[in-house]
């Protein structure tokens, strides 16, 4: 394992717990959704955009359209320092920059306020065109929920970014095959979204998302005139064992005495 | 200052376009494959590389708007007004609203006039639709000049913004020499004897309306409302302050319209007047022609003289 991999994989585990740290305190948000997509963001914040600091004006562009997962993203700015410590305290508290669903205007690296599911990918792909309409390369990413592909203007989006050619753009597929109600399979089968995606004329990768490796490898990725999808399979609540694969996890928080439970799992998955 | 040739406001739109690239190329313009219809496509045929065709995706439409505004260039949406601002409706309000995003959406064919389609594109909701968005901004121009000049001051304007045109050719009314201005009323015509407060096309039939009621002896102010959101409440309380009595006249319901924004204005300012609306009175269209629906839903000249006739009467 190379050395950053050792670094991130200790990343990972504090932002599980401070995500259930913060739900549990709420006592409201996504916990499930949110344990799912922590290697994705950590590879997409550490690695693959480009940036100098949030406000940046050149930086590449990042929508959390999954945005009720959104404690993952601000556990990310806790550890590294972009939030102070004690803004946990306040997630969805009145006043707060940690809302419950980002808004852009107070969270770093939020450019659009995503929560009504699907509107975030429509607007990553006017993004992408409109940058490629300017002549600037920048890349534009954008993290979908398998669920939320249940909306139609996702695939809406995916026509027009695959007939705009925009390979600026890349979708990122959280796939942890939960979602509020049941799983995806129960719920409203997606079928084969690799075939679906590549169909349409994207490049796609179907990867495992919670290995570091193969994330860094599927951004690597790039074929010209296309727009990239990166397919990962997570697992829902991962790291929680009473969690993971249970949609009961989706939209609840923990209260102390399974929270306790939850942070000693994950302590000793450190230890590994 | 009347003109006799016939023009659309969807067609004033499509020139608006091609007026305001003569002074700006940092706009685009997003067509949900209606281009022929909605007037956008004379500004397309100009300048393809800054005219996005979206195909038939409405939603997805106003939410690559959203994000192509981010990226700085101006966008203008359009598509038929029970698209972009009914099917689209919610996309609007978080991907743009919420978002504080700056972009221009335009619904043609609103109203009753698309009637030969029938019911399914007589949008009669638009206004209340949009107007429920917090911070929106609600236009609806009376003809072609007018519209002209509303598609520069909205992209003037540094904000969200909805306009309403209409597929029916309808007499110019203005000119392109008037100094109009967002949420500021134009009184076309001043008079003692009633308040006619207008919106949209309808407004060219209240001027016949009122040319009819002045061989009566009946003198009517004339108050265009191109912009519905913000609601211009001073030229209206002054008006209907004067004579006592306001008639509100709309190419949609009556419900969530251009009237109950006149109410709810007047609500608790004025003492007792005597009030009326010409509206779509809460139903749908159907097929037909402009010419034989007017009468139907009421929404033609002489309804506006009748009721006129019957809020200048005296006795109760």
């Amino acid at each position: 394992m190379k050395e950053w991999y050792k670094e991130w994989k200790k990343l990972a585990v504090e932002m599980r717990k401070k995500i259930l740290m913060m739900c549990s305190e709420a006592n409201s948000g996504h916990p499930g959704g949110a344990l799912s997509c922590v290697e994705i963001l950590i590879v997409l914040l550490e690695k693959v955009m480009k940036y100098e600091s949030p406000e940046d004006p050149n930086r590449d562009r990042f929508i959390f359209s999954k945005g009720h997962a959104v404690p993952a993203l601000y556990a990310y700015l806790l550890e590294k320092g972009y939030f102070e410590p004690e803004e946990i305290h306040t997630f969805r508290k009145y006043g707060t920059r940690l809302q419950g669903h980002p808004i852009k205007e107070k969270c770093p690296f939020t450019d659009f306020n995503p929560g009504s599911l699907g509107q975030g990918v429509s607007a990553a792909t006017g993004m992408a065109l409109g940058y490629k309409m300017k002549n600037d390369p920048r890349n534009v990413y954008v993290l979908i929920g398998d669920g939320e592909s249940d909306e139609g203007i996702v695939w809406e989006a995916a026509s027009a970014a695959a007939h705009y050619h925009l390979d600026q753009l890349t979708y990122i597929v959280d796939l942890n095959a939960v979602q509020l109600d049941g799983t995806t399979a129960e719920i409203m089968n997606l079928g084969d979204l690799k075939k679906r995606y590549e169909a349409i004329g994207f490049l796609a990768d179907e990867i495992n998302g919670h290995d570091f490796e193969e994330l860094v490898k599927a951004f690597e990725h790039h074929e010209e005139g296309k727009p990239h999808v990166i397919l990962a399979h997570t697992i829902k609540g991962k790291g929680v064992s009473y969690m993971e694969g249970n949609c009961e996890w989706h939209g609840k928080a923990p209260n102390a005495e399974q929270l306790a439970i939850a942070l000693k799992e994950l302590e000793e998955s450190s230890h590994e | 200052m009347s003109e006799k040739k016939l023009l659309a406001t969807r067609a004033g739109y499509g020139q608006g376009l091609l007026d305001l690239a003569e002074e700006h190329d940092d706009f685009v313009v997003l067509e949900g494959d209606l281009g022929h219809a909605t007037g956008s496509l004379a500004f397309g045929k100009k300048y393809p590389e800054r005219y996005i065709e979206a195909g038939i995706a409405e939603q997805n439409e106003v939410g690559m708007a959203s994000g192509i505004a981010y990226t700085g260039w101006v966008p203008f949406v359009t598509s038929f007004a029970i698209f972009t601002a009914g099917r689209a409706c919610e996309i609007v309000r978080n991907a743009v609203g919420f978002n504080h995003m700056n972009v221009k959406l335009v619904g043609s064919h609103s109203g009753v006039t698309p009637a030969a389609d029938g019911g399914t594109h007589m949008c009669v909701e638009d206004i209340a639709w949009m107007k429920a968005i917090p911070e929106m901004v609600v236009l609806s121009p009376c003809d072609y000049n007018q519209t002209r000049l509303l598609v520069k001051k909205m992209y003037e304007y540094d904000g969200f913004v909805y306009m309403r045109t209409s597929r029916e050719p309808v007499a110019q009314i203005t000119t392109m020499e008037d100094d109009i201005e967002i949420g500021k009323a134009q009184i076309l015509r001043e008079g003692n004897d009633l308040t006619i407060a207008s919106t949209g096309i309808m407004t060219t039939f209240v001027m016949e309306a009122a040319e009819i009621l002045a061989k009566e002896g009946i003198e009517c102010a004339v108050l265009n409302y191109h912009t519905v959101k913000p609601l211009d409440e001073t030229t209206l309380l002054e008006h209907v302050r004067k004579t006592g009595n306001l008639l509100t006249v709309e190419e949609h319901n009556v419900h969530g319209g251009f009237t109950e924004s006149c109410a709810g204005a007047l609500l608790g300012k004025v003492g007792k007047i005597r009030f009326d609306h010409v509206a779509v009175e809460d139903r749908f269209g159907e097929t037909g022609n402009r010419l034989s629906l007017f009468p139907v839903f009421g929404l033609d000249t002489e309804s506006i003289v009748r009721k006129a006739r019957n809020l200048v009467r005296k006795e109760e």
